[in-house]
């Protein structure tokens, strides 16, 4: 393809990238508005299944129409009531559609829909709600993720997704969970499970480095998109503003992850070049926002050590000492066994193997970590820097048999048959 | 919507401490009249021990009566609760004010919403 092919393809791409924003956006407006005014969250997204697969098809070949969420209501009631009414989902199909004929055509000259993607997103990760469901609950409802795509990413079967969507979207009608933003008494621990949704999204797009099985894409970008949302919604939250920097940071390393061969390349030997400085820049404003409001979280903690990370790209070195400092903290915040490991490799880089191999010992009576491999490799790594080298290789040993990623094994076995090495010498 | 609020206690516990068998505590009464003040009360009442509870069946046309409980369960079934509540958030807020919620467990069900056909 010549350049001038090659730019044609690009802005077609981006239009199309656009389109579907748009799209995503009107629809998840939508539903949010009828879903908050029927609790009938499965027949909104039917009332607009049609018409949002047509957008998808069209907006990105015709542009986006001037008033998208009208657009969607025309081709909604063009659709044949007949066909929704099939359905027999919970509140009728016309009972939405002229909900939404009233609400758009009232908005006519009065400006943009309301939005309550919010409240939306708080009955979605409502307490009621197995947690397990509340992420792909987010995906479908607010992005219009259909199961077989949320399933792909969550490993789960297509119709076992499926039906704990339904499930899960019957609950929110039963039981009656309300479609808003909680009071202040618990407005903090119900941001956090929202914000766990959104970070268990990004989190399956993050286990996919290379993107190379496509129908696991972009769940990392729709996290960092729903993270967007969140913090534009919620501005003076300064948890919301860390996840979404948390999330950029680790974006930013994102091909910087596997060398050209597809193997494995830990933080610390990545090439910075490959870093994007864009992400890491906005990660930083972020951070810095977030820590004028003077409340302290897991999700600003977190993004705090990518932050004192990714000052490798400036100063050329990394600051384990700030790390492990940062890492002291979050243990003591989430008293989480997974965090104090990390905290203890952070100390043995920082020069302090001995007090990270107490550390370990102390954690590893945690049930939880006996089939976690970063805690082995961690145990491995500070024992061979205390030359204990039976006992690295044991640790190497089991690591590597708990490591589903190829690419991460091949780099265990690397370190474990260069401790071989050593020892022969 | 309409919520019972039902009442898990571990009865055991309760019958082994006389003074809680047949009286109200304050906690109860307090936490009744609240309920009351509010205006969402549509009923409630505390319940006998399972050791005194009835099973019923019929079966083949035949009426089959067990002695005791439905199901042997850890806690058990001890009073209720019914109250109007605008949704499932304020309806977790009167079960977690509960006395019985310190030590039992408060089980929230709404009721469905019948109409006679």
């Amino acid at each position: 393809m010549g350049d001038a092919g090659k730019l044609m393809a690009d802005t077609l791409a981006i239009a199309r990238a656009a389109a579907e924003t748009a799209a995503r956006q009107s629809y998840g407006k939508l539903v949010a508005y009828l879903a908050a005014r029927t609790r009938d969250v499965a027949g909104a997204e039917d009332a607009l299944a049609d018409a949002f697969a047509a957008a998808l098809e069209r907006w990105p070949a015709e542009g986006v129409p001037a008033r998208p969420e009208a657009w969607l209501l025309t081709v909604a009631r063009r659709r044949s009531v007949d066909q929704l009414r099939r359905r027999q989902t919970g509140i009728a199909a016309e009972d939405h559609l002229r909900l939404m004929a009233e609400e758009v055509e009232a908005r006519e000259t009065a400006g943009d829909l309301p939005d309550e993607r919010l409240g939306l997103m708080f009955a979605c990760a409502h307490p009621a709600i197995e947690p397990g469901m509340r992420a792909p609950l987010v995906l479908q409802t607010i992005l219009g993720l259909d199961a077989a795509i949320i399933a792909a990413a969550f490993l789960v079967p297509p119709a076992t997704m499926g039906q704990r969507l339904v499930r899960a979207k019957s609950r929110i009608r039963q039981t009656g969970i309300p479609f808003r933003i909680p009071e202040r008494a618990e407005l903090d621990e119900r941001l956090d499970a929202v914000l766990e949704a959104i970070y268990a999204a990004y989190a399956e797009g993050w286990s996919d480095p290379t993107a190379t099985e496509s129908r696991r894409r972009g769940l990392a970008d729709e996290g960092i998109w729903l993270g967007r949302l969140v913090a534009s919604l919620m501005p003076q939250e300064p948890e919301a503003l860390g996840l979404l920097a948390l999330m950029l940071f680790a974006e930013s390393r994102r091909h910087a992850r596997r060398s050209a061969s597809g193997d494995f390349v830990p933080l610390a030997e990545q090439n910075t070049a490959l870093w994007d400085a864009g992400m890491i820049a906005e990660g930083e404003a972020l951070l810095h926002s977030a820590a004028r409001m003077g409340k302290v979280g897991r999700y600003q903690l977190e993004a705090a050590i990518q932050s004192a990370h990714a000052a490798r790209l400036d100063l050329g070195a990394t600051d384990w000492t700030a790390i492990a400092g940062l890492y002291a903290a979050l243990a003591t915040l989430t008293r989480s066994p997974v965090v104090a490991v990390n905290h203890a490799v952070a100390v043995a880089l920082a020069g302090r193997a001995d007090e990270a191999m107490r550390m370990l010992d102390h954690v590893g009576d945690d049930p939880r970590l006996a089939e976690y491999q970063p805690y082995w490799a961690a145990r491995a790594d500070v024992l061979e820097r205390l030359g204990n080298r039976p006992a690295a290789d044991a640790a190497y040993e089991r690591a590597i048999g708990l490591e589903p990623d190829p690419a991460v094994r091949r780099f265990l076995q690397a370190k474990r048959a260069a401790l071989a090495t050593a020892a022969s010498r | 919507m309409r919520y019972m609020l039902l009442i898990y206690a571990n009865e055991a516990a309760i019958q082994a401490d006389p003074k809680k068998v047949k009286t109200v505590s304050p906690a109860y009464v307090a936490y009744t009249n609240a309920i009351r003040e509010a205006g969402i009360l549509l009923g409630g009442e505390p319940l006998q021990p399972t050791a005194n509870a009835t099973t019923v069946r019929t079966r083949a046309g035949k009426t089959e009566v067990l002695g005791g409980p439905y199901a042997e369960t850890r806690e058990q079934l001890a009073g209720y609760y019914m109250i109007e509540a605008a949704d499932l958030d304020a309806a977790i807020s009167w079960a977690a004010r509960c006395p019985g919620a310190e030590n039992g467990t408060i089980e929230v069900r709404p009721l469905w919403e019948m109409q006679a056909s």
